[in-house]
């Protein structure tokens, strides 16, 4: 069987290759026609599992911006699965009709179960809670466009930071350039998971936990917004104390850097007030963008295609 | 009480007291057409109190299930009534088909076919983690 090679976690990437990938999606910007038929024949399949806007979206306009094609299900419901076929199965199958496969799974572990039994690359879109690397793929590009640098910067990570696997996942990538200091903004409740502290503090990087947004500003670079979720608390008295404090308005942005740059994975509910989109520091529709140039430059790398 | 010596066989030594039972189901020596003995709470200079499982027969054993179970569990071949080989057991790297992830949001939780596999991350601690979902899951 031939080498294939998948994207699972963020960590089956060198960080020569995660430069090489942002390089790629540059090159995709600036010489766009150079790209517009390098994939031609060539199929992307989307297994989606659970429902998603931005991810699913971006990986098909990333494959037909190449000149591939693409095919897929938007839903277990409109897939086999509804029958109760199997992850293992439905991958063995899809690798008949496709060049390539991005999957989203509302379970843990999925993709690594697909990768397992595939013939073609396998992207991991989403499973679960647990890895979401084309996020922080593009959490990178938006990061590095935006600051010409990915080292020697300051990372505000704000709202839910003991939950949300792309913060995780973004700080496990960033601890590997140098000279990036972290400062983790949230409540009490949701702060950063300890084997993440243990990871920053092992790889000798600066990091400080605040509660106060307003109090971590001034020194910010790069301010990553996440949603604070009723759910995860334990009563409402505290959800009401603190909802507010981790809503992001022109009011808090009074102390910020005027080069900060505000990002969010997406779909926000209203963890950033709308007033702050016409802020020329907010980039979070700038990063949906990098979203879609970071995959076409994942598709072309896991499928070994170079611009001639 | 005294208990015959075993000509060729197994005998474990060191089992941590009571759990002498678990490694009897879990090995399923009621299985077995030879002679077992389960000696329980033996005084031991080491540990206080130990359990012995003594098998009169030299049967395959699964060293990684047997030190994820406890892993200062020697483990002696006997050969004609001389002790042949000595094991000491310790955690292993790697458990497969052992134990199951309890984690309701793993792939393993809705396929059953899949084998469940645990990775060891925390040798002090006796932290292993699932292969596929990451869960944490810790060794008594």
């Amino acid at each position: 069987m031939k080498d294939i090679r998948n994207l699972i976690n963020i960590t089956d990437l060198t960080i020569e290759e995660i430069d090489q990938l942002i390089d790629v999606a540059n090159d995709i910007v600036e010489n766009h026609s150079a790209y517009e038929d390098i994939c031609a024949h060539k199929k992307l399949a989307t297994l989606f599992f659970e429902p998603s806007t931005r991810t699913r979206l971006s990986f098909e306009a990333a494959m037909l911006e190449l000149g591939g094609s693409i095919l897929g299900f938007s839903s277990a419901s409109s897939s086999s699965a509804a029958k109760g076929e199997s992850v293992s199965d439905t991958i063995q199958t899809v690798c008949c009709y496709a060049d390539i496969i991005a999957m989203r799974h509302p379970k843990e572990g999925a993709p690594i179960v697909g990768a397992q039994r595939t013939t073609v690359p396998i992207i991991n879109a989403g499973d679960g809670g647990h890895f979401h690397p084309t996020q922080t793929l593009t959490d990178l590009l938006t990061i590095k466009r935006k600051k010409g640098r990915l080292s020697d910067m300051t990372v505000g990570l704000c709202g839910d930071l003991k939950f949300g696997r792309t913060v995780h996942s973004l700080i496990e990538a960033m601890l590997r350039y140098p000279n990036v200091k972290f400062v983790l903004i949230s409540p009490q409740e949701l702060q950063v998971p300890d084997y993440i502290k243990e990871k920053m503090t092992a790889e000798g990087a600066e990091w400080v936990e605040v509660e106060s947004l307003e109090e971590a500003m001034p020194n910010l670079d790069i301010l990553y917004m996440t949603r604070v979720q009723k759910e995860r608390f334990f009563n409402e008295e505290d959800y009401l104390r603190l909802k507010d404090s981790y809503i992001l308005d022109l009011a808090k942005l009074e102390t910020a850097k005027e080069d900060l740059t505000i990002m969010h994975p997406l779909p926000r509910v209203n963890e950033i007030s709308v007033e702050v989109d016409d802020d020329p520091r907010a980039c979070y529709f700038f990063q949906a963008l990098c979203g879609k140039h970071i995959r076409m430059a994942l598709i072309l790398f896991l499928l070994g295609i170079k611009r001639a | 009480m005294n208990i015959d010596g075993v000509r060729t066989g197994i005998v474990l030594d060191h089992i941590k007291a009571g759990k002498s039972m678990e490694i009897y189901e879990l090995l399923k020596l009621d299985k077995l057409n030879c002679c077992v003995a389960v000696i329980q709470q033996v005084d031991s200079t080491k540990y206080g109190k130990k359990d012995i499982i003594k098998i009169d027969e030299d049967i395959p054993l699964d060293f990684d299930v047997l030190g994820y179970v406890d892993s200062n569990i020697t483990v002696n071949k006997v050969r004609d009534g001389k002790l042949d080989t000595k094991v000491h057991l310790s955690l292993p790297e790697t458990l497969t088909g052992v134990i199951k992830c309890k984690n309701p949001r793993c792939i393993t939780s809705i396929e059953q076919e899949i084998v469940q596999k645990f990775k060891l991350v925390d040798k002090e601690k006796k932290v292993y983690r699932c292969a596929y979902c990451d869960a944490e899951h810790v060794a008594r």
